[in-house]
């Protein structure tokens, strides 16, 4: 199972990309389980300073709202080597 | 949610990356940016993180709608770091171009060259912020 990180304070913004990340999810098929992080040090150690943040694998946007055709693209990608926060 | 947190969702105007180098002018880069960021009129930021290519640190950067990097000196360290990283800052100032001098290894400087660095800043900021596209 995939791990999708969704980055925010829980406001409609946030809302949204969770709602995004599951619409694509289904869309490729992939199982995920969707966390969502609200606390700001949870946030800081990403490196997130505009929400809401997507972690898929990585740190992949941040500052806006993917839509659920780019972060179809992101949950197809192949994970990158290193992980970085 | 509650109603006392602050949402981060409003993208910052402009992301401030001094050089902070050791020598007088870097410094001077550097308390400019620390002192524009206390008066609300820029984000310092993190340049060792993109240097380091943290990426959320990098999509952060992606997301703001200005990047300055303030140099010290010619050498233009901060700018080469955000170019390397594929963001090119709209802003580029270089202290030694105020007519300091570089003194390397040296840290102290005047309020009077502070208060020249950080005036060039604020018109560049006023120039930029103004015209930078909402959704860029």
């Amino acid at each position: 199972m995939k791990k999708v990180q969704v980055l925010g304070p829980g406001c409609p913004k946030c809302e949204q990309l969770a709602a995004n990340a599951a619409e694509a999810a289904k869309a490729v098929g992939v199982e995920v389980e969707i966390q969502k992080l609200s606390k700001p040090l949870e946030i800081a150690k990403y490196g997130v300073m505009f929400t809401p943040g997507l972690v898929v694998d990585e740190v992949v946007c941040t500052g806006r709202i993917p839509s659920v055709e780019e972060i179809k693209g992101w949950l197809e990608a192949e994970p990158a080597k290193e992980q970085q926060k | 949610m509650s109603s006392s947190e602050k949402c981060s969702c409003e993208r910052s105007e402009a992301l401030l990356f001094p050089c902070s180098g050791g020598s007088n002018c870097g410094q001077i880069a550097h308390h400019a940016a620390v002192e524009l960021h206390n008066a609300d009129r820029g984000k310092l930021f993190c340049l060792a993180g993109i240097g380091g290519h943290v990426k959320g640190l990098i999509e952060s950067t992606k997301a703001a709608k200005v990047l300055a990097a303030i140099d010290g000196c010619p050498l233009c360290c901060a700018k080469k770091t955000l170019e390397h990283a594929e963001l090119p800052p709209q802003i580029h100032l270089v202290v030694t171009e105020l007519g300091i001098e570089k003194k390397s290894g040296y840290l102290d400087f005047s309020q009077h060259e502070l208060h020249l660095c950080l005036q060039r800043l604020k018109e560049e900021l006023e120039a930029r912020v103004a015209i930078a596209p909402v959704g860029g």
